[in-house]
């Protein structure tokens, strides 16, 4: 095994490992902890595939950011009493399950069962691709249009978050 | 790959000091608990009680308008590192993001949603 690939499969382990964990702990703060773990892990996978900038932004996005919002979403919502959510799920379990396997089957195609393109396989122009320095050279003059869109996107959900969370205006 | 050994070497001995400082204080310090030690430290005063207790949604106000700004911060990213390339087009186009935006934070200002009474 080259270095890569020791690096891959012990970070894919860990991914796994914290992925079941967050979806099995019965505390919502331990599933909020262990999804932390599991950005990490997602972030150095992204290093591997040479995505240095997603890898950063995910660590500092996701891991620093949505995380906190994970934490204030399970003060907000009390959920201290673990007992109270058991018992009420089944009819989700059966489409999660179901989704899952639908999942599962769609990723052993792509990992090559009938398919002509192997999604294993990196494109050769990738090393260049996830620099920084690409992103943005495409993201100003190719993707204007996206990106610029994305400020209005922002905006929006700047006054959807105003206006859910504040119903009376102060003077 | 190899150019990251450095930042895992610093993930690596940062986990392994801390490993080492918690175990040592496992093997060498005392340990003598009573009801008062072990209790939720309050500032010094005797917790009320539960910590789990319904929130503010203020507080969520400001982490939603935190990531919503952190966003914003990611893109000026790869636009300063490229900031010569794209001369005075990507200086406008950011300019024009950054408007919009402004806009927005206009509108939390005046709506009073960062004001904590």
């Amino acid at each position: 095994m080259t270095f890569e690939q020791i690096v891959f499969y012990s970070l894919a382990v860990v991914t796994i490992f914290s992925s079941i964990m967050v979806v099995v702990q019965r505390n919502p703060v331990n599933s909020a902890l262990y999804l932390i773990l599991d950005f990490f892990c997602l972030g150095g996978l992204y290093l591997t595939l040479n995505a240095q900038f997603i890898a950063i932004v995910h660590i500092l996005v996701y891991a620093g950011a949505i995380m906190v919002l994970f934490v204030f979403v399970i003060m907000l919502l009390n959920l201290g009493d673990t007992h109270k959510l058991a018992d009420r799920l089944n009819m989700k379990k059966i489409i999660g399950i179901a989704f899952g396997l639908a999942f599962f089957v769609e990723l052993l195609y792509l990992l090559g069962f009938g398919t002509t393109r192997s999604i294993s396989q990196q494109s050769p122009a990738a090393p260049e691709i996830g620099t920084i320095e690409y992103i943005g050279k495409v993201l100003f003059t190719k993707f204007l249009f996206p990106f610029e869109v994305t400020s209005f996107l922002l905006l929006a959900a700047i006054i959807g978050a105003v206006i859910l969370a504040k119903k009376k205006i102060i003077h | 790959m190899a150019s990251y050994i450095p930042i895992f070497l610093m993930i690596g001995i940062g986990l392994f000091l801390g490993i080492v400082f918690l175990t040592l204080h496992k093997i060498l310090g005392p340990s003598r608990p009573n009801p008062e030690k072990l209790s939720t430290y309050e500032s010094g005063v005797p917790p009320v009680h539960n910590a789990r207790d319904r929130f503010s949604i203020k507080y969520y106000m400001v982490a939603v308008l935190f990531i919503l700004f952190d966003i914003e911060v990611v893109f000026l990213y790869p636009w300063a590192v490229n900031f010569r390339a794209l001369g005075l087009f990507g200086y406008i186009e950011m300019l024009l993001f950054i408007v919009i935006l402004f806009v927005g934070y206009f509108y939390i200002w005046k709506k009073g949603a960062l004001q904590w009474d």
